[in-house]
């Protein structure tokens, strides 16, 4: 490996303390480094407030705290194109899209990684919770966050060997709390600021707002799975399996259970609902997904295997048999899993390691194709 | 590394005599200029010395036609706003372009909002008006022309001198953005007829902060700010008396030889960054090549480079340049100059560079210029073409 300062960086920027420490300890161990801040949304698109001038001072501050150029590039076609649309697709047809997914497979380590290269970049470094650890021959296995809080490798487990190859994540090691921490020492604009929450680069806002900005809203019956009408629903892309909140009916019925989401009918534009958390139809016992991409070389565990997995982030892992069959999959659970979402991410570990994931298609009872979209 | 500022038309670096002029101002004269008393008096003689040499320098007719200001934006906003207040009942039609500076295209839009309406002349592939198109936007109810002398992002000039000659037998008063020109031309606002002018000292070595608005006399209109009488009530405010020294030691530097000698320094510099380019086999076209183009400026299509990487990358290594304008986020807008020379849907508008030049750069400046381009535009080429990128 070349010497540090020799070694160029390019250090994704967002203006978050995660990044902002990113760019501090990288800076500390005397790599090249450059910042760059993505501006990926164009805030003209919509009425929402866009942050991305407050983010983008952050960045000058922070970088010129540490000593390093920063930049900005403009990404807002390239997300456009390869996020938002398929965003709002997925919400068509009646599915939860990860936009975070698809922003880390063609924005971050895709057109920002190509954008870094033109630069000169050895490497580009992300504030993700996550670590890598290279192999003698350059291969690169993605591990989980330290802190498990915090773990995001749900959302990079879309990536490939080649896009890893060439990333860092420094913080990926750390707690949280030790992150602030170095940020405040290290008198960074940052420290302590506000954990974004919002999707990718939209930021925070009223998301059902925003997602009806864009897509026409088709109100329809709200029933249960019997036909019995429980009010009206204000189109089905406002709406993820399992959800409570929104649904604007009380108790009562067989019981005084709240009531969830336990279903969608797309073509008949009818939402199902029903009583109670542990609803039976909310729970699955299988799964089919598409879009499979490894990180690491599966060769060796065979077209079946035995490993956990994610069904959305931030949740336990369950043990999976996961069966192969080309770029399609078939996960079978060791026990039956709530909430099972078609347009998640089905993302499969070996322990600490994550080793790829699959975007789910249709949930299953034994048999039986559950009706969630 | 080595660091080359190649972005005089955003700013200049400050000549050492003006500084050390300002120097000794600040020390020595701190008096307000509206006192009364040995110290009020002492600063007034500077303002009024400063005031005679910066009009000779467009040959005003008195030295009262010139009102300083915070400089090109202060300047444009008053003349365009303050004459259309002052003349509302005279008409309510205003004619610009389309590639004027934002300081003017938003004066004008604001006016918009407040029921004038304004004709935007387009221009060319060359960053030009046509006179015919002029005429023909002129009426009985046009109160004002602002018609910049030269671009600041292509270096396109205006023919000042004919379009003074239409606009002067009209209802309509002359107002040009001389921001970019005045450092380097002679300006005659007898000559040419004009009856407003913007500057800025900062672009030609002066401090920043700092403009004038020349207003012929007999044009009656109120201070843009409000409050204290200076300026023969024309421009409220205490006058910043060291900086209003320095920008006249500045415009004393740049007399008409001086001028020249820029003038023929810069146009040497473009033809060594164009022959050194096409040596090179740079795959390049300058953006409103006209020989009489402001010779600081230059701006270049590299064609199929994105101009942010470029920015960046000749960044990286230690040039200075500029493209469009930078968005509040940092990010670089397509340039709206060049999208009225080319259309928006031009690789022109998010393919090129503005280089513009300062009486500090020198030859070896352009050859290590020429160097980096090379290096760069090569390099992201060949990523293009193999398929990394």
């Amino acid at each position: 490996m070349k010497d540090k300062s020799q070694t160029r960086v390019v250090v994704g920027m967002s203006g978050g303390v995660d990044s902002s420490v990113v760019a501090y300890l990288l800076k500390q161990q005397g790599y090249d480094v450059v910042g760059v801040f993505m501006k990926n949304w164009d805030d003209k698109k919509d009425s929402g407030v866009c942050t991305a001038t407050e983010d983008y001072e952050d960045v000058a501050k922070v970088a010129n705290k540490i000593g390093i150029p920063y930049y900005s590039v403009n990404f807002e076609k390239e997300y456009w194109d390869n996020v938002f649309t398929y965003f709002l697709d997925e919400y068509k047809k009646g599915r939860t899209p990860n936009p975070d997914v698809m922003c880390n497979k063609e924005v971050k380590f895709k057109a920002f990684l190509d954008y870094a290269l033109q630069l000169d970049a050895d490497y580009i470094a992300m504030g993700h919770y996550a670590q890598l650890k290279r192999d003698a021959d350059g291969t690169v296995h993605l591990l989980r966050g330290a802190d498990e809080n915090k773990d995001q490798t749900y959302f990079l487990s879309q990536l490939s060997q080649d896009q890893l190859q060439k990333a860092m994540f420094p913080i990926g090691h750390m707690q949280k709390s030790e992150v602030r921490q170095i940020a405040e020492e290290a008198g960074l604009a940052t420290a302590k600021k506000k954990d974004s929450t919002g999707v990718c680069f939209i930021g925070e806002r009223n998301f059902s707002k925003f997602l009806n900005e864009f897509l026409p809203a088709k109100a329809g019956k709200m029933m249960t799975i019997d036909g019995e009408v429980k009010g009206e629903h204000y189109g089905l892309m406002n709406y993820t399996i399992g959800q409570r909140r929104g649904l604007g009916i009380g108790g009562n019925g067989e019981s005084n259970d709240p009531w969830f989401v336990i279903g969608k009918d797309l073509s008949k534009n009818i939402l199902y609902v029903g009583q109670g958390y542990h609803n039976e139809h909310l729970y699955a016992d299988s799964l089919t997904g598409s879009n499979l991409s490894f990180i690491a070389s599966i060769a060796a565990r065979g077209r079946e295997f035995h490993c956990t997995a994610k069904f959305r982030y931030r949740q336990k892992d369950t043990g999976v048999s996961v069966f192969l069959d080309k770029d399609k999959v078939r996960v079978e659970f060791d026990q039956p899993v709530r909430a099972i979402t078609p347009g998640q991410e089905v993302v499969f570990y070996d322990e600490a390691e994550c080793l790829g994931s699959a975007t789910i298609d249709h949930a299953y009872q034994k048999t039986r194709i559950l009706q969630y979209v | 590394m080595k660091h080359i500022y190649l972005d005089n038309a955003a700013t200049t670096p400050m000549d050492r005599s003006v500084v050390e002029t300002m120097n000794k101002m600040m020390l020595n004269v701190y008096g307000n200029a509206s006192s009364t008393h040995y110290f009020g008096r002492q600063a007034r003689a500077v303002l009024d010395d400063s005031r005679h040499i910066i009009a000779q320098s467009i040959n005003a007719r008195k030295d009262d036609e010139i009102v300083f200001t915070s400089g090109g934006t202060e300047s444009d906003n008053t003349a365009i706003i303050e004459t259309a207040r002052a003349r509302k009942n005279s008409g309510r039609h205003l004619i610009t372009t389309t590639i004027e500076h934002e300081a003017v295209l938003k004066s004008m839009e604001y006016l918009e909002t407040c029921g004038f309406e304004v004709t935007y002349l387009p221009v060319d592939e060359k960053g030009h008006i046509t006179l015919a198109d002029l005429r023909a936007a002129l009426r009985e109810d046009t109160i004002l022309v602002s018609i910049m002398a030269g671009n600041n992002e292509v270096g396109s000039r205006m023919p000042l001198y004919e379009i003074g000659q239409i606009v002067a037998p009209t209802n309509a008063w002359f107002h040009t953005d001389a921001v970019q020109a005045y450092g380097l031309l002679d300006i005659d606002v007898q000559k040419d007829k004009i009856d407003l002018l913007s500057t800025s000292a900062h672009k030609l070595n002066g401090p920043k902060f700092l403009g004038f608005l020349y207003r012929r006399e007999g044009l009656n209109f109120a201070s843009f700010l409000k409050g204290g009488d200076q300026e023969l009530k024309r421009r409220a405010g205490t006058e910043n008396i060291p900086a209003i020294a320095g920008f006249a030691k500045a415009v004393k530097i740049a007399d008409r030889k001086e001028k020249l000698a820029r003038q023929q320094k810069y146009a040497g510099f473009k033809q060594q960054l164009i022959h050194g380019l096409q040596e090179n086999k740079v795959a390049f076209e300058v953006n409103g090549n006209s020989a009489d183009n402001l010779q600081h400026v230059i701006n270049i299509w590299f064609k199929g480079c994105s101009h942010e990487a470029l920015l960046t990358n000749l960044d990286l290594n230690g040039v200075a340049a500029s493209a469009g304008s930078a968005c509040t986020a940092g990010s670089i807008e397509p340039s709206h100059v060049l999208t009225a020379m080319y259309g928006k849907d031009s690789p022109r508008v998010s393919e090129s560079i503005r280089f513009s030049f300062g009486y500090q750069n020198t030859t070896a400046d352009i050859e290590d210029l020429i160097t980096v381009l090379t290096k760069i535009t090569n390099k992201m080429k060949g990523r293009e073409s193999n398929g990394i990128c």
